[in-house]
């Protein structure tokens, strides 16, 4: 529903006035009040003893189990669930007291919407507040008690997406340097490749060592590869890491080596020689390292 | 330039793990007592070289110590690769003129102020060629000089069918040497086998009592012609070979990726030239000062020097080649896993107390030491000598 729609459907449910519910299924009693006495700590003998109920037990003698004794207002809560506005919190009620119940009297609740207020913009998210009264009527058609009530149905935020702290351990980037983190992100290994001469060299630098050429391209690397050696970091701390964590040197069948974490593998499983495939880890919003598991994992 | 320099004077604070001063007031002191050490007078001094990493700068410690005009001053590159280094360049000056008398200094508060064993994020914050090359390593955890060591070493393990306890016998050794050195942080406490393969990880497979301590202090030395060095209070340690050394592919600490990563050729390109130029050879060697921050790395430079052969270090060691009654004393006065790691300073300084007859660990017949620097990165080497 829109919201005008939704104002359009208030607007009638609070034409409709008030609708007597269901009576109580009980008449007052004196082991309900006798309960509801000891639970509050109340110890004003004047309710026994005189056969009253304490007023602010009106809504217990006629509450309703779940999808019982329709009101006018459930129509109009229904519908604000439906147009998206599932959050719901009581914001207001305020009770007036006319007398006494007495036991054995049976009560009547009677409600009525008395209007609708939004969209509005509020701390848990854009909603409406659905406001209402309820009467109880006792012996006599006499009103008992009134209650107004009132609830924010709100659209509930979309949950934040998580937000990474910034991982501490960034590389210092240049334009020799770039296409690797770069090609990170799209989970590419790249390797530098010389344009002229063809050699492949990692880490990577501006010129090739063997032709002299400054002409740089890079291969996407297979992925596969050999741990070469490998530490256990256990101490000091690292900070973005917990510890212990393996960092291995890795050799690739290209040619060259790099290093990077040894994940998903047991610590005292990893050794040299072990075969290793490439895997990304977002480190956070801007950074994904190329790490490395065992390849048959 | 063979022969025709010294070290005539040393100097050094305390070895402590909170030193109380700063690292400018350690440098002035360690330079002064270096002087008076040498029997000389600030004024005397027209040089001063120290590490790039040092914080205190060459006029700092001259204001300090009251040394008037310089006309040399130098900073020598690569962490602690730069202790022989420093000697080079002052060696060199003196041999060429450059200047007279030419103070070498380290100081800091590595203990008590900023500790290279801790992680440190900004190793990447620039893209300078340094932290470029430190961008392949950080974002994965791999930062600490213990971490980047132990890469090297699980392969030299598994290369020379190598284990934990081989290295942890070198760490035994330094600590027993240190236990009758006064001066040794760990004075009067040597260590088991069994507390080295007890003590925790660090980065597997390097223990805690594979690395090195952390330390505040400072160490000077004074560097002159021989000549002049055997008019002064001390009789001279004569620079017999200084040499500087970077291998092919070269890396700081993370030279993974240029051979089988068992060795260290810049030890090599080192121990070739301090060979070539002395024209002494491995036996010629009496004791040698093997820069110790990492047990394996002792292994791997026994073996670049050509004190044994590939693979043969763990042999050498078990069978206690190092220790002081071995083939080869290495580190008399515990090394920097005993004494205190003054980022190699320290061992030229014991180098030199060896050929002057004063160490506590004294050695019989000291003709030449062998002194290196920082391994894992482009380092240096010495050849001292008496006179």
């Amino acid at each position: 529903m829109t919201d005008e729609e939704l104002h359009e459907l208030a607007g009638k449910q609070v034409a409709l006035g008030e609708m007597r519910g269901a009576p109580a299924p009980d008449p007052v009693n004196v082991p309900m009040i006798r309960h509801w006495l000891t639970a509050m700590g109340d110890t004003n003998p004047a309710y026994l003893d005189q056969g009253l109920a304490p007023p602010a037990m009106a809504q217990v003698w006629t509450m309703q189990g779940a999808g019982q004794n329709r009101s006018p207002v459930d129509d109009l809560l229904a519908a604000l669930n439906g147009s998206g506005y599932t959050g719901v919190v009581a914001t207001n009620c305020e009770q007036t007291y006319h007398r006494y119940a007495r036991v054995g009297e049976l009560l009547t609740p009677a409600t009525r919407l008395t209007g609708l207020a939004g969209p509005k913009r509020t701390a848990l998210g854009v909603g409406f507040f659905a406001t209402w009264n309820v009467t109880w009527y006792g012996d006599g058609d006499e009103p008992v008690a009134e209650m107004m009530f009132r609830v924010l149905k709100f659209r509930p935020r979309e949950p934040e997406p998580e937000r990474r702290p910034p991982y501490p351990l960034q590389p210092a980037v240049n334009q020799d340097t770039a296409f690797f983190w770069e090609g990170a992100k799209q989970e590419e290994l790249r390797i530098q490749c010389c344009a002229d001469c063809g050699e492949l060299r990692h880490p990577p630098g501006p010129m090739c060592s063997r032709c002299r050429s400054a002409n740089r391209s890079h291969t996407v690397a297979s992925g596969a590869g050999t741990l070469y050696s490998y530490v256990v970091h256990h101490h000091p701390p690292v900070p973005g890491r917990a510890t212990p964590f393996v960092v291995g040197v890795v050799e690739l069948p290209e040619g060259v080596r790099i290093v990077g974490n040894v994940v998903d593998c047991p610590i005292g499983e990893v050794e040299i020689g072990m075969r290793l495939k490439v895997t990304y880890r977002a480190m956070d919003d801007r950074l994904v390292l190329p790490v490395w598991a065992p390849e048959e994992s | 330039m063979r022969a025709s320099t010294a070290i005539a004077g040393i100097g050094a604070t305390e070895f402590s793990k909170e030193s109380g001063r700063t690292e400018l007031r350690l440098a002035a002191e360690a330079v002064l007592a270096a002087l008076d050490d040498a029997g000389l007078s600030p004024g005397d001094v027209d040089g001063l070289v120290t590490y790039t990493q040092d914080a205190n700068q060459e006029i700092a410690v001259a204001r300090e110590t009251g040394i008037g005009d310089l006309t040399f001053f130098s900073r020598v590159e690569y962490g602690g690769g730069a202790a022989c280094g420093t000697v080079a360049h002052a060696a060199m000056a003196v041999a060429t003129g450059m200047a007279e008398t030419v103070v070498c200094y380290r100081a800091f508060n590595e203990r008590s102020g900023r500790r290279f064993g801790q992680p440190n994020a900004g190793l990447t914050g620039q893209p300078t060629s340094q932290g470029l090359e430190m961008s392949w390593h950080v974002p994965y955890g791999l930062m600490t000089p213990a971490a980047w060591v132990a890469m090297f070493a699980r392969r030299y393990m598994h290369v020379h069918d190598a284990t934990s306890e081989d290295f942890g016998r070198v760490a035994v050794a330094m600590r027993r040497h240190a236990a009758t050195n006064p001066a040794a942080w760990f004075h009067g406490r040597p260590i088991t086998l069994a507390e080295h393969q007890e003590s925790r990880w660090i980065a597997e497979p390097l223990h805690l009592l594979d690395c090195c301590q952390e330390s505040d202090g400072a160490v000077a030395l004074v560097v002159t012609s021989t000549e002049r060095a055997r008019d002064l209070r001390r009789s001279p340690a004569v620079i017999t070979a200084a040499a500087q050394g970077a291998g092919a592919g070269q890396m700081m600490m993370t030279s993974y990726y240029r051979d089988d990563m068992s060795g260290l050729p810049e030890m090599s390109v080192v121990g070739r030239r301090l060979w070539e130029t002395s024209g002494l050879s491995p036996a010629d060697i009496r004791t040698a000062i093997l820069y110790d921050h990492f047990t394996p790395f002792v292994l791997t430079q026994l073996e670049e020097l050509g004190f044994c052969g590939r693979g043969e270090a763990p042999g050498f060691v078990r069978d206690g080649g190092i220790e002081l009654d071995g083939r080869l004393p290495v580190n008399p006065h515990g090394g920097q896993l005993g004494e205190a790691y003054i980022h190699g300073m320290n061992g030229i300084a014991e180098a030199v107390r060896q050929i002057r007859g004063t160490a506590a660990n004294q050695l019989q017949n000291v003709t030449n030491v062998l002194v290196t620097a920082g391994t894992g990165v482009p380092t240096s080497g010495l050849i001292l000598s008496s006179d």
